[in-house]
């Protein structure tokens, strides 16, 4: 029932619509509710020291900072490392470019069965639907990703992937397309079950695919963290591991990624360390008896250097998807992730996707926020995402040649053009703001609740209720010096 | 951290537009509060809005627009008190980055950097004592998202209302959260605003306070229309009409 409501939710036309149809479902609701509470209380346990958290989060955010800063030089290094190291390097400007470069090395090494760690970037470029088109079959082998593969869904958070999903809805899917299963909500059951099949996946795979968390330029390391080991599995035991990242992760020096590290894992699922972190530097090498033959590392684009020409939208790319944005975020936890139909949802995704896909289609996604500031407050490299939502929402509003993001002015309306400038007019002039601001106070409660905008207000609440004299003329009968 | 000022001779007081429309009342109240710490409360009348309905919809220009009416209504170095925390902090911390390159750049700075909260400002410039001389109530507070991550306001209007002799107060379980109003994101998508402010609703219900205050009109219109609306009971003002009322007996 949820998982249908949560399917349907994503293909309604706009945020508002899909958010309304994810609302009615209190299941999922409840179901948000309760992990995000959980995620926060664990979060919060990691940093019971403001002053310390405030100096650790100014570190992380000057790392992220200064490797933007050098971007291009950072990641002409660590192509030079990675390629000394036996790394071989791929730059794909678009996800289309993505997919048929990873295709092209899985097909030039016979690969049938692709078995995957957890990559968001993997989601971003759609590559198991391209690589079931070229018949490679594309196994998830992170938990919650398998779960959501069952289940023919999309992630509906960036590191829970299946948060949405009950235990009696794993049950039911792994009944259903586990041969021999029968049903069981007992979760080490479950999970035992997902360890027995996956085991079976990694022993038959022909590649593994991994994410990268952090790219180090001078000594051309890849870093992971995972806490179930499909993450190392996936990256050792085949004979071929291709890595795909989006361009910004890449970091300085091996010294900057401790303090990341500690900022992610903290952040993200409140642990002061993952089970597994993976430093991955190079192919099997002469004489090892493990590890892949063959290392590819794939840099994917797809918009991130337009981002990067604009100095102020450029901090989206500081992010290192830790989604405590989306854990912290009012508006994410009612509606979940689906509503956002985003491979990023939450606060980081309304502001990543209309920079990524354009305005054109993720206009509305900018609005999906009361700006409360609790995704900056907790955001662990100080992105300032409410200053960049109403950036991107200007960008929307008004038709700018000028401007680097794409599909600007995509929402502009007369209407509202207008509306603020009659605004601006009000407030601009004390005669005219004196004057509406009478006349509002002594007609304005005549105005019908039915009037557009008043009759979205109304639907939950009462009709505000005009005072009778605005303040502006009271002081002054009041004996209050004005001048 | 805003650095605590002395407390000055002379200080002027914003009033805000929701305040002007609605509320005018708060924003006496906040007035008298502070007129009876032996200030004097200069109101300019060349003010309106801070501006910040249009600088969160993406119109920076018309925005910059209001701001400025503002930064010239109140030329003298005295400090801004604000019976808001959300208009407050789009002065203090918006101003700065919407003036960037005007030619008036350093004055909206200098504007900005004279802009307090109504109840930090009673806390900490005023030092503030209170007699309460009302009957006994249970009260909860719920402090606007700006008041808190903006100016930095989170236990000031909380020690005003834990001083008041008769009042008991209850804290929300969930002090943090945003109530779901944000201007035009209540009634651009009503349903998510919906959920938050029903939300909001049932944790000030779950206190069993006979009154909710705040120290943000916007946040109060949208609690208190939620609450006329669900029949929840109970009543939902601005903090600085409530302790006139308690302390003064206005």
């Amino acid at each position: 029932m949820g998982s249908n409501l949560a399917t349907s939710a994503a293909t309604a036309p706009d945020f508002a619509a899909r958010a309304s149809i994810a609302l009615a479902d209190d299941g999922l609701r409840r179901k948000f509710r309760r992990a995000m509470d959980g995620l926060m209380t664990k979060r919060a346990a990691q940093f019971p020291d403001p002053e310390a958290w405030t100096s650790l989060r100014a570190r992380g955010a000057a790392i992220r900072r200064r490797s933007l800063a050098r971007l291009p030089q950072l990641l002409e290094q660590l192509e030079t490392r990675c390629r000394a190291n036996g790394i071989q390097v791929h730059w794909a400007e678009t996800s289309a470019d993505a997919d048929r470069i990873i295709q092209g090395i899985l097909t030039d090494h016979g690969v049938r069965t692709l078995i995957k760690g957890k990559s968001m970037v993997s989601e971003e470029i759609h590559l198991n639907d391209f690589l079931a088109e070229h018949s490679i079959s594309a196994v998830e082998s992170d938990l919650g990703e398998f779960v959501i593969q069952l289940a023919h869904e999309t992630p509906s958070h960036i590191i829970m992937p299946c948060i949405h999903k009950s235990k009696e809805d794993v049950a039911t899917l792994f009944r259903d397309h586990i041969p021999n299963q029968a049903y069981t909500d007992d979760v080490d059951a479950l999970t035992a079950t997902a360890r027995r099949v996956l085991r079976e996946q990694f022993a038959g795979a022909d590649a593994g695919l991994s994410g990268v968390n952090f790219a180090i330029a001078e000594t051309g390391t890849l870093c992971l963290v995972e806490n179930e080991g499909n993450g190392r599995l996936s990256t050792t035991l085949p004979p071929l591991h291709v890595a795909v990242m989006g361009l910004e992760k890449v970091v300085e020096r091996l010294e900057d990624v401790p303090p990341l590290l500690s900022l992610l894992t903290r952040s993200a699922t409140g642990q002061a360390i993952t089970t597994y972190v993976n430093f991955i530097s190079s192919p099997r090498k002469e004489g090892e008896q493990d590890g892949p033959r063959e290392v590819h590392l794939v840099l994917l684009d797809n918009g991130r250097t337009r981002i990067f020409g604009d100095p102020q939208l450029q901090e989206t790319l500081a992010c290192i998807r830790c989604g405590a944005c989306m854990n912290h975020c009012p508006v994410y936890t009612r509606v979940g992730g689906h509503a956002y139909d985003a491979v990023y949802p939450g606060p980081i995704g309304k502001i990543l996707t209309p920079q990524i896909d354009g305005l054109a289609t993720a206009g509305d996604l900018p609005h999906a926020s009361s700006l409360c500031g609790a995704c900056g407050e907790v955001c662990p490299v100080a992105i300032p995402i409410p200053n960049l939502l109403v950036r991107l929402r200007g960008e929307a509003a008004h038709q700018n040649s000028a401007s680097t993001v794409m599909g600007a002015g995509a929402r502009h309306s007369s209407v509202e053009d207008w509306v603020w400038r009659g605004w601006r007019l009000m407030h601009q002039v004390p005669l005219f703001y004196r004057v509406a601001t009478r006349v509002l106070t002594r007609i304005g409660n005549a105005m019908p609740a039915s009037l557009p905008m008043l009759n979205a207000w109304t639907s939950v609440r009462t009709k505000p209720r005009f005072a009778r004299r605005p303040l502006n003329e009271l002081v002054r009968s009041r004996g209050f010096d004005h001048e | 951290m805003i650095p605590i000022p002395e407390k000055p001779d002379t200080f002027y007081f914003f009033g805000t537009c929701l305040i002007d429309l609605f509320y005018p009342e708060a924003g006496l109240a906040g007035m008298e509060l502070l007129r009876r710490q032996g200030i004097r409360v200069v109101f300019p009348s060349g003010q309106s809005c801070c501006g910040q309905p249009a600088r969160n919809c993406g119109f920076a220009e018309e925005a910059r627009a209001v701001a400025r009416q503002q930064v010239q209504s109140f030329p003298k170095p005295w400090p801004i008190v604000v019976p808001s925390g959300s208009c407050a902090g789009m002065m203090r911390e918006h101003y700065p980055e919407l003036f960037a390159g005007e030619a008036d750049e350093a004055e909206a700075r200098a504007f900005a950097g004279r802009v307090y909260e109504l109840t930090w400002f009673l806390v900490h410039v005023c030092k503030i004592a209170l007699s309460d001389r009302g009957e006994p109530v249970r009260v909860t507070f719920h402090g606007s998202c700006h008041s808190q991550r903006e100016m930095g306001v989170r236990e000031e209007p909380r020690a005003l209302l834990r001083d008041l002799a008769n009042v008991t107060f209850v804290d929300l379980q969930r002090p943090a959260e945003c109530c779901g109003f944000g201007g035009t994101f209540s009634v651009r998508l009503p349903a998510v605003s919906g959920a938050m402010v029903a939300d909001k609703v049932a944790d000030i219900a779950a206190t069993g306070a006979a009154e909710v205050l705040s120290g943000d009109c916007g946040c109060l219109l949208n609690i208190s229309g939620a609450m006329a609306k669900s029949g929840t009971p109970g009543r939902a003002r601005h903090i600085a009409e409530f302790l006139m009322e308690r302390c003064y007996g206005k």
